[in-house]
């Protein structure tokens, strides 16, 4: 910790209302902290819990006049930023402090290349234009650990990897040499090892730079390896703050409590070698063929699965992991005939490979998906009962209403959702609960083998430990069987029996879960487990960039 | 911030139920997001009257025939009641038989004097609407040459000459609220009865253009690949015959009427909306849940209608009044060229031909101009409307 100073940003009482019509919603409510010199100040909570919210309003960069501040200031080297004028305040904004937000992928302007948007700040609040901006542009680049800088002056951000790209997004913030960093969950969308590469590039950049940084994460693995200090944010309060070994060693408030115990419990399906197979693929191959020319001949292959073969027996929950791209997902998709692979596909005996539409239809009953967008994968305009009813339309079409209302009834029961609230719409439910509908959907005909696309990614950690509870619960009372497919290697260590390693869409490693934890063979999965686990970074050329 | 319910955090553990208690299961008739778009059109107040004034100048105009007519709705005599204004009646059927007076023609209740007296005479009365005129009845004493002055305009010279013509005082003369035109019909009747026509024909246009474009976009864009490629070129080559030739060769070739002309203007419009419904099933079918809906076995027809369509009806329900001005349009500008429906029929075009051929009867050129210049303001204000009721960025305060 540092020497306590006079702290550089001081926040005093701050609240935020959206209003809406006449509807009020407070989004924060009387929150104070400090950040000194150099120092990293972390806030955490789930989603909605107006983290990025106050942080926003430093910057005072939320949607005014809808949203307002009925109380608070907030001291900036002594200056209240919350009677700063506009023109004023563009010049802290960038200048004295910068932000780094979390999607990579639209917080670049697709249209520049990337030293034009460095260039412009630079120019913008320094005056620094010509040969000593382009100077200044590679040092940067350098600093944030772009190899070959000067080749890369010219890139457009889709030329770049999301890891890449975030490198790009803290040179930017770093231009101007700012005071206070302010970075908005800027690993969220990345893959674990780009994670553990971005993290270290900040602490190292803030150690030497001297900066001060506000860290707004959900992840507590994070903050426990960058912060200093920790605040605590529920439903728009601080319940809690203070060093961060003080925190996590003694938290003193539940939800504090709650959320560091929130890990999801490592209990995964037994393996049964003696079951029979459910599915099994052999050499299994989705090649999407890139055409050039006029006459669009095929000049190559992008080999999303290159000969997977995998075998999964009945009751078993495999773990497929690996970094984003590396054909995870495509697999899944393949071995439920949703897009077009060769090589055999046999389910329960059954060859799937080849067969038309129609035919298909039978074996849907039996296999089913869960996606990773609890937003994206129920259609807005069906209430909650349409859509968990539709997969008994199509297989059941003679059932009589009544049987299929209590069918419906019964699944959101089972996923723990209240059956009165089957008439309400998507948007009314949260992330948690969405993710629990589309659950009930694959529940409803109760199939024997289900495919889970990163089911909890886009989850908060206390809810992530809840779905994978109720994951395990369905497993039991109906002997399901899961290929469970994430990123995320906590989840997948808490369910799977046995474990796939992919990159590049070939298997690099397999074996029981609890073999490949303990003993990984390859460097990569090596390198995969400590950015997982420990946030490392793996030594170059392992891992992606 | 989002309109999600606010996060029950921490959420309740897994035994008991989540989600906010509801008043016990009712399904609503209209669901939540379309609710908060009637009432955003209902906050824009510019479209919320205009629509009010609308449908209640449509419905009016759809009872055109209580309204206008040459005929009375309900005639009593001698204990028996007519209805003249729908049933058809010989004038034979009003007197004794071997009337020599009567021919057994169609009863005419306006200007036949004979019949009129011979109703009085055994005690019959008539109910009339309040315009004794139909689009086709022609004034029979008219104050002054056609086209004539509405009536309340005349001046005490055209009183004076018409009572040498006509009449023996010049209260006498029928009351022609907006004149007649050139060849001697009551304009208010053919306003009414050319409003009617112009509205169900866009009406009716639009509604098939609506189904033809949203069908033909839904198919390109959710099979896309080298259907969505022929298609499309085929559009584009469509789109760039010119429309207006061909209407004006094919309108000389068939005899025009309300079907052949509707059939020749849907060959064009609904090209419309084909982009647009394309553009949107291009970007729903890669939607998760639609991927859910595949994994789920439902067939391709089921997705389309279930889960894309009213993903692309937003789209399209913020078009629909603008095709509907469009198409009105259309119709009044092939009346005004002469293209239009048959001669003899209530068409606005019409009456803004003749407006513009005699220039010393304004309100020919008057009424028509402000019939449809209202109608077209309307509609264009009530599509305002809806498209920022549509648009879930606009907040209304």
């Amino acid at each position: 910790m540092s020497p306590p100073t006079a702290p550089l940003l001081s926040v005093r009482d701050l609240s935020v209302v959206f209003c809406q019509g006449e509807r009020q919603t407070c989004a924060v409510e009387r929150i104070s902290f400090d950040i000194r010199k150099g120092e990293t100040v972390a806030l955490v909570g789930e989603s909605g819990s107006g983290k990025s919210c106050a942080a926003l309003s430093v910057m005072k960069l939320l949607p005014y006049p809808s949203a307002q501040h009925p109380s608070g200031e907030i001291l900036f080297k002594g200056q209240d930023l919350m009677s700063l004028s506009e023109s004023k305040m563009r010049r802290v904004r960038g200048d004295d402090i910068s932000i780094v937000f979390q999607e990579p992928m639209t917080s670049l302007n697709p249209l520049h290349t990337i030293e034009k948007q460095i260039a412009e700040i630079l120019a913008l609040h320094r005056g620094i234009t010509g040969a000593a901006a382009r100077a200044r542009v590679i040092e940067l680049l350098t600093q944030v650990g772009i190899a070959d800088p000067a080749s890369r002056l010219g890139a457009y951000p889709h030329q770049l990897s999301g890891g890449q790209r975030q490198r790009v997004m803290i040179a930017l913030a770093l231009a101007n040499e700012p005071d206070l960093l302010i970075a908005d969950e800027p690993t969220t969308a990345l893959d674990v090892t780009v994670q553990a590469q971005i993290l270290e590039l900040l602490k190292e950049l803030q150690s030497r730079l001297g900066m001060a940084m506000l860290f707004i994460t959900h992840d507590l693995g994070i903050v426990r390896k960058v912060a200093d200090h920790v605040c605590v944010m529920t439903q728009g309060k601080i319940v809690e703050q203070g060093p961060v070994e003080q925190v996590f060693a003694r938290p003193t408030h539940p939800y504090t409590r709650q959320l560091l115990a929130a890990e999801p419990k490592k209990e995964p399906a037994p393996i049964n070698p003696d079951h029979p197979i459910m599915v099994k693929t052999e050499n299994l191959k989705v090649w999407f063929p890139i055409k050039r020319g006029v006459l669009r001949r095929v000049v190559g292959h992008i080999k999303a699965v290159d000969g997977v073969s995998i075998e999964l027996r009945k009751g078993e929950t495999l773990g497929v992991v690996g970094e984003s791209g590396s054909g995870k997902t495509t697999l899944g998709l393949a071995i439920l005939r949703l897009i077009s692979s060769e090589g055999p596909v046999i389910f329960m005996g059954n060859q799937l490979q080849g067969l038309r539409f129609k035919e298909m239809r039978p074996f849907r009953h039996d296999m089913q998906i869960v996606f990773q967008d609890p937003y994206g994968s129920l259609s807005p305009r069906m209430s909650v009962e349409d859509i968990v009813e539709e997969g008994l339309r199509v297989h059941h079409p003679k059932m009589p209403r009544e049987e299929r209302e209590q069918r419906v009834i019964q699944a959101l029961t089972e996923v723990g959702l209240e059956p009165s609230t089957r008439f309400r719409y998507p948007h009314e439910f949260s992330g948690g609960q969405r993710q629990r509908i589309a659950m009930a959907r694959a529940a409803v005909l109760q199939p024997t083998f289900v495919v889970l696309d990163e089911p909890t990614s886009a989850l908060d950690m206390l809810i992530q430990s809840q779905i994978c509870a109720l994951l395990r619960k369905l497993q039991r009372d109906h002997d399901l069987t899961y290929m469970f497919i994430s990123h995320d290697l906590k989840v997948v260590a808490a369910l799977a029996s046995r474990l796939v390693v992919m990159r590049h869409g070939k298997v690099v490693e397999e074996g029981s879960a609890a073999e490949v934890f303990a003993s990984p063979k390859t460097d990569y999965t090596r390198a995969l487990f400590a950015a997982a686990f420990n946030l490392e970074a793996a030594s170059e050329g392992v891992v992606a960039e | 911030m989002d309109a999600r319910i606010p996060a029950t955090i921490p959420e309740a553990p897994i035994s008991t139920p989540v989600g906010p208690v509801l008043a016990p299961g009712k399904r609503a008739w209209l669901s939540p997001i379309n609710r908060r778009r009637w009432e955003n059109f209902k906050r824009n107040r510019r479209g919320y009257v205009s629509l009010w004034i609308f449908a209640i100048l449509f419905v009016l105009s759809l009872f055109a025939e209580f309204i206008a007519n040459d005929k009375p709705l309900y005639l009593h005599m001698q204990g028996r009641s007519y209805f003249p204004a729908f049933v058809t009646y010989p004038d034979t059927a009003f007197g004794d038989p071997g009337d020599p007076n009567l021919f057994g023609t169609a009863a005419d209740f306006r200007d036949d004097p004979y019949l009129k007296e011979l109703i009085a005479k055994k005690g019959g009365w008539m109910i009339w609407p309040p315009i004794r005129f139909s689009y086709d009845t022609r004034v029979s004493r008219p104050p002054s040459p056609f086209p004539s002055k509405p009536t309340w305009a005349l001046t005490a010279q055209d009183c004076e000459n018409a009572i040498k013509g006509n009449f023996a005082k010049c209260g006498e003369a029928e009351m022609n609220w907006l004149g007649t035109d050139q060849q001697g019909r009551d304009v208010v009747a053919r306003v009414i009865y050319g409003f009617r026509i112009s509205v169900l024909f866009g009406l009716i246009l639009t509604v098939l253009s609506s189904i033809v474009g949203v069908a033909a976009g839904a198919v390109q864009g959710y099979f896309g690949g080298w259907l969505d490629l022929l298609f499309q070129r085929f559009i584009e080559i469509w789109t760039s015959i010119p429309e207006l030739y061909l209407l004006l060769i094919l309108s000389s070739v068939l005899t025009p009427g309300f079907f052949v002309l509707l059939g020749i203007l849907l060959l064009f419009s609904w090209v419309r909306l084909v982009g647009l419904v394309r553009a949107e099933f291009l970007r729903g079918r890669n939607f998760e849940y639609i991927n859910a809906a595949r994994a789920l076995g439902v067939s391709n027809v089921v997705i389309m209608f279930r889960h894309l369509l009213p993903n692309a009806m937003v789209a399209t329900m913020t078009f629909v009044p603008f095709i509907l001005s469009a198409s009105v349009m259309t119709l009044t500008a092939l009346d005004f060229l002469g293209f239009g429906m048959p001669p003899g029929s209530p068409s606005l075009g019409e009456l803004l031909n003749e407006g513009k051929e005699s220039v010393t009867a304004p309100w020919l050129g008057l009424s028509g101009f402000f019939t449809v210049a209202i109608m077209l303001s309307l509609l264009i204000f009530i599509g305002e409307a809806v498209r920022d009721a549509f648009d879930p960025r606009k907040s209304f305060r």
